[in-house]
């Protein structure tokens, strides 16, 4: 092995001490190729999140294009705690959240499992479970809009069959929160599950024929080789999926638009009506760094508990 | 064959079954755009398809869909050009020109910083921002906010292609004294190529998908499609079917891009994901 790299690596040490102008040539690459991305990730990500920052700390208005801010220290967040529709918004999306991703995790994890197993018709089953990824949040939205219709949706019309009562599923406050749940499984069980099914088909297949030759039965097979093997690829899905189901937004705007009541009011929700339908840019973006500042500990919770993990492991 | 401790019969009827749950609702909203509203709201089975529906959607007076269209491939077009070209570059540089760690790092860890954040509270700060410079309401604003969105995504997938270049390549074009530019067009994008194709498929989807921001740095000559399936749905007196109709065709370049790329599709979001 290294005596077939040795010629080619050693010409390069030649041309990186021996060429000044290559050398030179490298700088001033190294940074040109870089350089955009560093000024759009600069000009558009951090400078806009400084901009938000002092924003919180102000009163906007409008006079023609140009804004007259007001300082007004800390008030905005003193504020925020207070605020019926910020808590509402945070529980639900907790709620909304857990639930959410626990159902499409081990949903995912078991048909990816089948499908590995079965072997044959992967591809189809994957090329339809890509569907609902590729479809604009706002669009399922509207396809579960018409589906849980109270008069003619689908689903009415499958539980008449059963003899039960129509149901207002996203009308009434008690299965408002529910339906977006069942939507948004709907909507990414089969991202978990292509996840799943390409983590399951990289596994060492070699453990797998150790643990035959042990007389592991399926069982064991999956508890003591399997899971273990996945926990990357589960704790990453996992991570992945939160992240998104915190800022669930489009799907919300289009089912309830945070009704009834405040039953499926999520944080995203309620940042846009204070943000731009009350026009309080202020106390807007004072909720905006508070919900950056809470995913943030969110992932640093997460990451730590990995580590945690791994250290134990 | 593989040892099944499951019946095969009782597997495929399970991952059958989910399809169906997956494909259901879907082919129904379509189907539905062929309905009359009357035969929507009677909850009738079967019915004759009218195509009234999608033409009132298409090419009523009243109706700027066929724009939002065109704007919707403008930005995604652009956008994800620009993905390509400034995310290929930067994952060039990061993982093949030796920089500190410490760029390298704080860099991408800003990147993962960055996608945590809610689009709408981007949205908040991009639109303070776009109003003023006078970008808002602009293709410009758009097109710069889906980059931006975008651009972790590409720069992290096309960066796993990157770094599977072979060294051996790039130094013996190097001993040849090919320059940066020369190696990256003549010897890197052709190997990379489908790497380009999954990350360009993603990105194109992910800004024709795009609601929070659309919603709120558009105007009505500059709204996207998801912004008009919006308006449709939200009308007090509901066109069921012309929503229908509409979302239907919001599906259609995802569903090409889906019968070209489904390769490339699934090669991206996995190794997004997991790599």
């Amino acid at each position: 092995m290294k005596a077939t790299t040795m010629p080619i690596g050693e010409p390069r040490a030649v041309a990186r001490s021996g060429k000044r102008g290559s050398l030179l040539d490298d700088r001033a690459w190294r940074w040109a190729t870089f350089a955009p991305a560093l000024l759009f990730m600069l000009g558009l990500s951090v400078l806009p999140l400084v901009n938000l920052v002092a924003t919180s700390f102000h009163e906007v208005s409008w006079v023609g294009a140009s804004a007259v801010w007001q300082p007004v220290g800390t008030d905005h967040y003193e504020a925020l705690p207070n605020d019926p529709l910020f808590r509402a918004g945070l529980v639900n999306t907790i709620i909304f959240a857990v639930s959410a991703v626990a159902g499409q995790m081990v949903l995912g994890f078991a048909l990816a499992l089948l499908c590995s197993r079965l072997g044959s018709g992967r591809v189809v089953y994957r090329t339809i479970f890509i569907l609902p990824i590729l479809i604009p949040g706002i669009v399922i939205g509207a396809i579960w809009k018409l589906m849980l219709n109270f008069d003619f949706g689908p689903v009415n019309q499958l539980i008449g069959m059963f003899g039960l009562m129509p149901h207002d599923w996203l009308g009434s406050s008690a299965t408002a929160l529910l339906s977006v749940i069942v939507v948004d499984i709907w909507h990414w069980t089969p991202f978990c599950f292509l996840l799943f099914l390409a983590g399951l088909e990289s596994l060492p297949q070699d453990v797998y024929e150790a643990a035959q030759i042990d007389g592991a039965s399926r069982w064991q097979e999956l508890r003591y080789v399997t899971i273990p093997l996945m926990v990357p690829t589960i704790v990453v899905t996992f991570a992945f999926r939160l992240v998104l189901a915190f800022k669930v937004f489009d799907e919300v705007y289009l089912l309830t638009g945070g009704g009834p009541g405040t039953a499926t009011e999520v944080i995203s929700f309620t940042l846009y009506q204070r943000f731009f339908t009350e026009d309080r840019v202020g106390y807007g973006s004072a909720m905006g760094v508070a919900v950056i500042f809470l995913v943030s500990l969110l992932l640093v919770v997460a990451l730590n508990a990995r580590r945690k993990r791994e250290g134990m492991a | 064959m593989r040892r099944l401790s499951l019946p095969r019969l009782t597997g495929h009827a399970v991952l059958v079954a989910a399809a169906v749950v997956v494909l259901f609702p879907v082919a129904w909203v379509v189907a539905a755009g062929f309905r009359t509203q009357i035969s929507l709201l009677m909850g009738e089975f079967a019915f004759s398809p009218v195509l009234m529906n999608f033409t009132e959607v298409l090419f009523s007076k009243t109706s700027d869909f066929l724009l939002n269209y065109r704007n919707s491939l403008l930005v995604g077009i652009v956008s994800t050009a620009l993905c390509l070209l400034i995310g290929t570059t930067a994952a060039w540089s990061l993982y093949r020109m030796r920089w500190h760690p410490w760029v390298l790092h704080s860099f991408l860890g800003w990147t993962i910083v960055f996608h945590m954040i809610p689009p709408i509270a981007l949205a908040g700060a991009w639109y303070t921002m776009a109003r003023s410079v006078g970008l808002d309401n602009t293709f410009t604003g758009l097109i710069l906010a889906h980059t931006t969105l975008n651009l972790p995504m590409a720069l992290w997938l096309m960066g796993v292609f990157v770094r599977d270049v072979p060294q051996e390549l790039i130094e013996a074009a190097r001993i040849d004294g090919a320059s940066t530019p020369v190696v990256l067009s003549r010897i890197v994008v052709p190997i990379i190529r489908p790497g380009l194709a999954a990350t360009g498929v993603l990105t194109f989807v992910f800004s024709w998908n795009e609601f929070a921001v659309a919603l709120n740095l558009t105007m009505k000559q500059t709204a996207t499609v998801p912004v008009a399936i919006a308006k449709f749905a939200q009308e007090y007196e509901i066109q069921y079917t012309q929503m229908a109709a509409s979302a239907a065709l919001s599906i259609v370049p995802a569903l090409v891009l889906l019968v070209i790329g489904q390769r490339f599709i699934v090669s991206g979001l996995t190794k997004g994901a997991i790599k």
